[in-house]
């Protein structure tokens, strides 16, 4: 019960972790099973209809049920703490963004029972999509559960901007902001850009669809590559909403593993800024091949092409993080080190592929999926899981397994490897994506072979890091406040697990890597900047769960054309907001006799 | 920090922005419309994409289009937001009545322009413009909808917040409320704008 109602953004990190977790490990088992369908020519493991499902459920999971959550989840175990503040600024709504994602993640997989998932591919693509070639209610889940689930995101992204805006401790300005924080800020930028954008091609989709608007109708003077402009205007600066937060964990991780300055932060900073105004710019090199003309796609390929450069500015000041540096090879650190050349790798075939005349023959061939999971699986998730292993401490107040923890990495990190580098070949010798099956003889067999058995070799990789998890979950309490003990940032100042409170006092900031400016200076704490005193802290609520729940039902009316059930899960959900506003809720005082830090005198 | 620092009958200068959540909110709202932008940029260009696709025989935004009848919605909605100032300014000198009556004011104006906006509707569907006739009619309906369910919706808020501060009366709690909805409803008011120069002036002129 007090995980329905917490509006504690430490609980709601860990509920972010449980759920994304869960979402990963299905889309983990689609990948398994596609992987198997594929693994020898003429295979009949599923139909083609059911791969068709596989593959879009696989990669709609993957992208806005795990890995999104599983960076909402870091984010709210440290942004907060991160910037010495007691909360978010808006903790109801924190509570209703992880609501509203779960649920609209719930409604795209009741699909599956429903008769049938959604099968047009994570894009969507009309035609396909439309009501004509898509006749099943699978398409009608995708473009509701999305709808539901990011609404969520955005929620999500408005708080931590408002947070990180204005809840920063004393003298923590922005230049002295941590690179994980900042990396949040820029991500919950483009979040708020993006977001709406796919928001409305999911209404327009969906009038399509249940109410028989004609968008993308071509018959009645609607437009299919209208639907390709919105989607990729949100889906570029998604790939990169989902990569800055992983650029953010390497660079904590990396620094705090050497015992060193990240070097170059203002580069890094500004590389940033830069990456996520570009990656606005740069849409339409999804579309090369639609026939936008020669100008455009030149335009669209050399704006692609920039993006290298703050990207190789990021490269080389890990590099030069490490270097001279003392390192430690902790697990956290071993997925840091291992991210940095895998993503390297995509990026590179990131700018083959920005190349038009050259997309012409990568597209929509394995080489493009080689390219976005090495910079998917190779960034993103190698990134989340240095995360994981770093804060883990901090958000459990235990230290996870080292030994397990490397075995966790090296079945991951091979496994990976060998699953997607072949795919290059594969792409390169013409073969499709999205097919559910292969000829014999087109010399594509071996290359799928190590593939799938690259595949399994990740899932148990992340069977090693469950075992981790029930481990750990065993052994006492007792991590260190800076069990690391090279802890640069202020997150490191406070006991593992963090109090409900996180700061007993706020600390006062007296320069970039807080704590470890205070360590060299030969002291063990924050010098506090304000005395001991009550702490306001909020109340907790059923509301966000209650408020999800109606539009939950509301989607299920929608689809099935009940209006009586829409309307009844809106008087819900808007009932609960109703609610919200007319009751004035002032939360709590934690009074300094209850605090378990007895502080010190400011 | 507390949510109830201010001392009764003793407003200070900006109640919304006097405690750190109005401030939050107040930020917040600030972000929460740089979204709604996005989302209403993205509707306005779908409509600019299918805005000649009429298809045969259906009427063309020329003919349907009756410029009196949307002169005067801009006028009246333009209106409610010049009263919606005056009931800040009025929160702002603690005129807690006038307030309430500029606030009133606001509310009705919006709802004379929910009011002009239905017929408006209902008359072209009768002109065989309906939501599913051509590309040009869905996204229509779609982009002048959404911003009439903006309205009605902020006429519902405001409502709440005069109940609200009928029985609670202003302080920290409800000033940023009604903050923000003043932000809201000039938003509204600024996508309509658009709306009229955008589909209706362009449509009328081709
Ligand atoms: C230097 C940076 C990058 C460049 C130049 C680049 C370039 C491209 C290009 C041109 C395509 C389109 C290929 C085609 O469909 O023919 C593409 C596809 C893709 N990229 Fe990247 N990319 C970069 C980084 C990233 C990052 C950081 C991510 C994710 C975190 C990402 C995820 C994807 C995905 C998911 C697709 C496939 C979309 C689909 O069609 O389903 N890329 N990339
Ligand atoms: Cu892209």
């Amino acid at each position: 019960m007090d995980w329905l109602t917490t509006v504690d953004h430490k609980k709601i990190g860990i509920l972010y972790l449980i759920a994304g977790g869960f979402f990963f490990l299905i889309g983990g088992l689609e990948a398994i099973l596609i992987r198997i369908q594929l693994w020898r020519p003429l295979n009949d493991f599923v139909s083609a209809s059911t791969f068709n499902e596989l593959l879009t459920m696989h990669g709609t999971t993957m992208i806005f049920l795990a890995a999104m959550p599983l960076l909402f989840a870091l984010m709210n175990a440290v942004v907060p703490l991160q910037i010495g503040a007691r909360d978010v600024a808006f903790p109801f709504l924190n509570s209703l963004g992880f609501w509203t994602f779960f649920f609209g993640g719930v409604l795209l997989n009741v699909s599956w029972f429903a008769g049938g998932a959604p099968d047009a591919g994570w894009t969507s693509y009309v035609p396909l999509a439309s009501p004509l070639y898509s006749e099943g209610k699978g398409v009608d889940y995708y473009v509701i559960g999305l709808q539901i689930a990011g609404i969520g995101t955005l929620i999500g992204g408005i708080n931590f901007l408002a947070t990180i805006i204005n809840m920063r401790a004393p003298g923590m300005s922005f230049m002295r902001m941590p690179m994980f924080t900042w990396t949040v800020f820029i991500t919950s930028a483009l979040i708020l850009f993006a977001f709406p954008a796919l928001a409305v091609g999911l209404v327009a989709l969906m009038f399509d669809r249940l109410f028989e608007a004609n968008f993308f109708n071509v018959n009645n003077g609607g437009n299919t590559v209208l639907w390709e402009h919105i989607f990729w205007i949100f889906g570029h600066p998604e790939v990169y909403i989902l990569i800055l937060p992983a650029f953010g964990v390497i660079s904590e991780v990396i620094s705090t593993f050497s015992r060193k300055r990240l070097f170059g932060y203002s580069s890094m900073v500004f590389a940033t800024v830069l990456i996520g105004f570009l990656g606005f710019m740069v849409w339409a090199h999804h579309m090369f091949t639609v026939g936008l003309g020669p100008v455009a796609n030149a335009l669209f390929s050399i704006a692609t092409m920039l993006i290298a450069v703050p990207t190789g500015i990021k490269i080389f000041n890990w590099l030069f993080t490490m270097w001279g540096g003392s390192i430690r090879f902790t697990t956290a650190n071993m997925f840091a080190v291992g991210f940095v050349p895998t993503f390297v790798m995509g990026g590179v075939t990131g700018v083959m592929l920005a190349s038009a005349p050259a997309d012409y023959q990568y597209h929509d061939t394995y080489f493009v999926v080689a390219h976005f999971h090495y910079v998917i699986v190779g960034g993103l998730i190698l990134g989340i899981f240095a995360g994981l292993f770093y804060w883990w401490p901090k958000m459990f107040g235990r230290m996870l397994n080292e030994t397990l923890g490397k075995i966790c990495f090296w079945l991951f990190f091979t496994g990976f490897h060998l699953t997607f580098f072949v795919q290059h070949f594969l792409g390169l010798m013409g073969m499709p994506r999205r097919i559910y099956t292969y000829l014999d003889g087109l010399g594509f067999n071996n290359m799928n072979l190590i593939s799938t058995v690259g595949a399994i070799l990740m899932g148990l990789g992340t069977i090693a890091f469950l075992i981790n998890i029930v481990i750990t979950s065993m052994k006492p309490k007792n991590a260190a406040y800076d069990p690391w003990e090279d802890g640069r940032t202020l997150e490191w100042t406070i006991p593992s697990p963090a109090p409900e409170y996180n700061f007993a006092q706020t600390p006062l900031v007296r320069g970039y890597d807080a704590f470890w400016k205070e360590k060299m200076e030969g002291k063990n704490a924050m010098t506090p900047a304000e005395p001991l005193g009550p702490i306001h802290m909020p109340s907790p609520s059923i509301l966000p769960f209650i408020m999800s729940i109606g539009l939950f039902i509301a989607g299920f009316g929608l689809m099935y054309h009940q209006h009586i059930i829409t309307i009844a899960g809106l008087v819900i959900t808007f009932g609960c907001m109703f609610t919200r506003s007319v009751k004035d809720d002032h939360g709590f005082h934690i009074e300094p006799d209850e605090l378990h830090d007895k502080g010190v005198k400011a | 920090m507390s949510a109830h620092s201010h001392v009764d009958g003793q407003l200070p200068h900006e109640p919304e922005k006097a405690t750190l959540e109005g401030r939050n909110k107040v930020l917040g709202f600030w972000l929460f419309l740089g979204g709604e932008t996005v989302l209403f940029g993205t509707l306005f260009s779908a409509f600019l994409a299918l805005r000649d696709q009429v298809g045969d025989g259906n009427p063309t935004s020329q003919e349907l289009f009756q410029l009196p009848l949307v002169a005067a919605a801009t006028f009246i909605l333009l209106t409610s937001s010049l009263t919606s100032v005056f009931a800040i300014q009025a929160m702002h000198t603690n005129r807690v009545k006038s307030m309430l009556n500029w606030l009133i004011l606001t509310v009705l104006l919006g709802a004379g322009f929910l009011g002009l906006e239905i017929y408006e509707f209902y008359h072209y569907v009768h002109e065989g413009h309906g939501f599913t006739t051509s590309a040009f009619s869905s996204s229509f309906y779609t982009l002048v909808g959404f911003h009439g369910a903006h309205v009605a919706f902020g006429v519902f808020w405001i409502t709440m917040l005069i109940v609200q501060t009928f029985r609670k009366g202003l302080n920290t709690t409800t000033a940023p409320k009604i903050y923000v909805a003043g932000m809201y409803w000039h938003f509204i008011d600024v996508v309509w704008v658009f709306i009229f120069t955008v589909v209706y002036l362009m449509g009328k002129v081709g």
